[in-house]
C-alpha cells in the first residue's frame, strides 16, 4: 500500500481524542510553523507540494491562498468546507469522525498562513453527530493551548468553530457556504469576484475541503518536495476514493495518486473485484456530477492505454471518452444494473437541489427529470432520447454555478455510452431490467 | 420580546444559543441562524411554526421573513406538523443499487403510510433523503442525528419494534 498520509493511524482506538493524537506525533506541524515559519513560508511549503483541492475541482491549493491580498486591513477568513453531499462521496466524514485532530490542526496551519483569527468549519445539518465528535475535539485543542489567545506563546491567536448546514446540497459550492455561513438562503454568487478577494463577510476568504486541509500537517512534517514526490504528473500525492455500488469492499481507500484503475477494482487491497462475480458495467468515478464510463473506457482509455487513478488520466479524451477525478467518489455498477434508472436518481437530486436562481438550471433539471422518468416507466418516445441531449447542451455552460453542468454532464454521458440501453426501454415499453 | 409569543427556550437552551452568537464578528449573528434553527426544531417536536421563527427572529435580532425565507430553503427543516420519529430514507443512485427502494417500501407496508406521511397515532413519519454521505455502508437511513447503515429489512423490522418500544422521539437539541 503507498504511502497513507490521511488514513496511517485511522484505526488506532482512541484517535479521536487528543492524548492519543498527540501522543502519535499530532500537532507538531503546528509548532513547527509558529516557531520557525513566517505565514508566507507555510504557503509556500503548501505550493511546492502541488498538493489541488480535494473537493472536487483540483485547484491548486497553494496558488488558491496566493489570491488572499494580505494589505488590506479586513480581516481575513479561512472556511472548511465539510458540506460532503455530493453523492458517492462519504470520505470526509470518516476523517471528522475518527482523526478530528488532523482535521483541527491542518486548520491551525492554513488559519496562520492567512492571518485569519476566526475559522469556520461548515459541516453538512446531517452530519450533526460528527460536529458534536469535532467540536469535541476543538475543546479539547483549546485546553491544551492549540487554539485561542497566544497560541504556545507565539503571539499568534486563533478561535475556530463548527457550523452545521441544513440538507442543501448546493451549499457544497463555495460561494453558496459562504452565504449560508452568513445565515442566508444558499444562492451561489456570480464570480468575480471570488472568495479570496470577497468571501465571508465581504472579506477575503480561502474556502478548502476537508481532505485538501487534513493533508497539510504532513506536508509540513515532511516538506512540500517530500509531497510532491508521490503520485504522478500534475497528480501529486495522496488522495482518500469512497468506493460503493457493486463491489466486494466498498470503503475509503488511500491510493497514491497514478494507479490503475483495474488494480483498484480488482485487487484485493482495494475493493476486491465485482460482487457475485458479476461483469463490470459502468464507473462514475469522481461522485455522481463526473461523467459515467463504461467498463472498457474505464479500465483503458480510448487509445488503449491503461487508465490510471490521477487527474489527467481519467480525464484523458475530454468528455468523449474520458471524465474526471472529482471528489474521488467512485460509484461500480455491474451487468444487472439499469443506466437509466441510475441516472434518474441522480436527475431527481439534482432537480432537488437547485437553488432555482437560474433558469436553465432550475427548469432544465425538472425536465430532464421528468423525461427520464417517462422513459424509465416505458412511455418514453426515441426524441425524448435526443430532446434529454439538446436540454444538457442548453443548460452546460449557461449557469452560475457549476451545479448547472454537474446535472448536465450525467445525462450527455449516459447517453453517448449506453444509447441503446435508451432505445431499448422505448421499444420495449418498460425497462429491460 | 413580542406579547404574542408564547414561547421561550430554558436558561440552559438560551446560553447554547448565546455562546453559539457569539462566534461571529459583532453585527453579525444572524450567521447563528441556521444553528440557532436546528435546536428550536428539536424544542418543537420536530417542525419550524411561524411562532418558532418568530421567537428565532426576536432572538436573532432579524425580521422574521427572513427566518422564513432560510428556513423554507433547506430540506432539514420542517414547515409542517411531523411524527415523533422521522424515518429518512436515502434514495440517491449509491443506496438504489444497493436495495434502497425495497427498504422504503418496507417501511411504507409496515407502516401503512406513504413517503411523505405521518401515521395516524403521530409516531412515525416517513420522509425521502438524498445522499447521506454514506454510501460505502448503503443502503442507509437517517433517525433524527443517528444514521443507520446496511439496512436490510430484517434491521427495519428490529429497528422499529425498539422504537415503538420506546416510543422514539427523534427530536432531540443535536448539539447535546
Ligand atoms: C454544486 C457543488 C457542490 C459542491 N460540493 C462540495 C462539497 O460537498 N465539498 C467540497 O469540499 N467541495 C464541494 N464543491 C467544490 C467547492 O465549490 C470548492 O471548489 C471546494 O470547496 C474548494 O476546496 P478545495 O480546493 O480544497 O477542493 C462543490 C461545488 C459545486 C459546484
Ligand atoms: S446553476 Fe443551478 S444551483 Fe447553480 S446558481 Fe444556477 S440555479 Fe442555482
Ligand atoms: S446514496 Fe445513500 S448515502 Fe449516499
Amino acid at each position: 500500500m503507498a504511502e497513507q498520509i490521511l488514513l496511517k493511524n485511522i484505526d488506532v482506538p482512541g484517535l479521536a481524542s487528543f492524548e492519543v493524537y498527540r501522543k502519535l506525533g499530532g500537532y507538531s506541524s503546528v509548532e513547527k510553523v509558529l516557531k520557525d515559519f513566517t505565514p508566507d513560508q507555510v504557503t509556500s511549503e503548501v505550493t511546492k507540494s502541488g498538493l489541488r483541492g480535494r473537493g472536487g475541482a483540483g485547484f491548486p491549493a497553494g496558488m488558491k491562498w496566493g489570491f488572499i491580498d494580505k494589505k488590506t486591513n479586513n480581516p481575513r477568513y479561512f472556511v472548511c468546507n465539510f458540506d460532503e453531499s455530493e453523492p458517492g462521496t462519504f470520505k470526509d466524514r470518516h476523517i471528522g469522525q475518527l482523526n478530528p485532530h488532523q482535521l483541527i490542526e491542518g486548520m491551525i496551519l492554513g488559519s496562520y498562513a492567512l492571518g485569519a483569527r476566526n475559522s469556520y468549519i461548515y459541516i453538512r445539518g446531517e452530519l450533526f453527530y460528527v460536529l458534536r465528535i469535532v467540536e469535541k475535539a476543538i475543546e479539547e485543542a483549546y485546553k491544551n493551548g492549540f487554539l485561542g489567545e497566544n497560541i504556545k506563546g507565539s503571539g499568534y491567536s486563533l478561535d475556530l468553530y463548527c457550523q452545521p448546514g441544513a440538507g442543501a446540497y448546493i451549499c457544497g459550492e463555495e460561494t453558496a457556504l459562504l452565504e449560508s455561513l452568513e445565515g442566508k438562503r444558499g444562492n451561489p454568487r456570480i464570480k468575480p469576484p471570488f472568495p479570496a478577494v470577497v468571501g465571508l463577510y465581504g472579506c477575503p476568504t480561502v474556502v478548502n475541503n476537508v481532505e485538501t486541509i487534513a493533508a497539510l500537517p504532513w506536508i509540513i512534517n515532511n516538506g512540500g518536495e517530500a509531497y510532491s514526490a508521490i503520485g504522478i504528473g500534475n497528480s501529486k500525492g495522496t488522495k482518500l476514493i469512497s468506493a460503493c455500488g457493486h463491489i466486494n469492499k466498498p470503503g475509503i481507500y488511500e491510493i497514491e495518486l497514478g494507479l490503475p484503475v483495474e488494480e483498484f477494482i480488482y485487487s484485493d487491497k482495494y475493493c476486491g473485484g465485482i460482487r457475485y462475480g458479476h461483469e463490470l458495467k459502468a464507473v462514475v468515478a469522481g461522485g455522481s456530477s463526473v461523467p459515467i464510463l463504461p467498463a472498457s473506457l474505464i479500465l483503458k482509455t480510448a487509445t488503449g492505454e491503461p487508465r490510471l487513478m490521477s487527474y489527467e488520466s481519467l480525464s484523458e479524451g475530454g468528455f468523449v471518452s474520458g471524465t474526471m477525478l472529482g471528489s474521488g467518489g467512485f460509484i461500480v455498477m455491474d451487468e444487472t444494473t439499469c443506466i437509466v434508472k441510475n441516472l434518474l436518481t441522480f436527475a431527481k437530486f439534482y432537480h432537488h437541489e437547485s437553488c432555482g436562481q437560474c433558469s436553465p438550471c432550475r427548469e432544465g433539471t425538472g425536465w430532464m427529470e421528468k423525461i427520464l422518468h417517462r422513459i424509465e416507466s416505458g412511455h418514453g418516445t426515441m426524441k425524448d432520447i435526443d430532446l434529454l441531449v439538446n436540454i444538457s447542451k442548453h443548460i452546460e455552460g449557461n449557469t452560475i454555478c457549476p451545479l448547472g453542468d454537474a446535472a448536465a454532464w450525467p445525462v450527455a454521458s449516459a447517453i453517448r455510452h449506453f444509447r441503446e440501453e435508451f432505445e431499448d426501454h422505448v421499444k420495449l415499453q418498460k425497462c429491460p431490467f | 420580546m413580542p406579547e404574542n409569543l408564547n414561547i421561550e427556550f430554558n436558561r440552559e437552551t438560551l446560553d447554547l444559543v448565546n455562546k453559539i452568537i457569539k462566534r461571529y464578528p459583532e453585527g453579525r449573528q444572524k450567521s447563528a441562524l441556521l444553528p440557532v434553527l436546528h435546536i428550536a426544531q428539536a424544542e418543537n417536536q420536530g417542525w419550524l411554526s411561524s411562532e418558532t421563527m418568530e421567537y428565532v427572529a426576536y432572538l436573532l435580532d432579524i425580521q422574521p421573513i427572513e427566518v422564513f425565507e432560510v428556513a423554507s430553503f433547506y430540506s432539514m427543516f420542517n414547515l409542517q406538523p411531523v411524527g415523533n420519529c422521522v424515518i429518512e430514507v436515502c434514495q440517491t443512485g449509491p443506496c438504489m443499487l444497493k436495495g434502497s427502494e425495497e427498504i422504503l417500501v418496507h417501511f411504507e407496508n409496515r407502516l401503512g403510510i406513504k413517503s411523505g406521511e405521518t401515521s395516524a397515532d403521530g409516531k412515525f413519519t416517513i420522509k425521502t433523503v438524498e445522499c447521506l454521505a454514506a454510501c460505502g455502508n448503503a443502503p442507509v437511513i437517517q433517525v433524527g442525528t443517528e444514521y443507520h447503515e446496511n439496512l436490510t429489512t430484517q434491521k427495519a423490522d428490529d429497528l422499529l419494534e425498539k422504537w415503538q418500544a420506546e416510543n422514539k422521539n427523534s427530536h432531540t437539541n443535536p448539539y447535546l
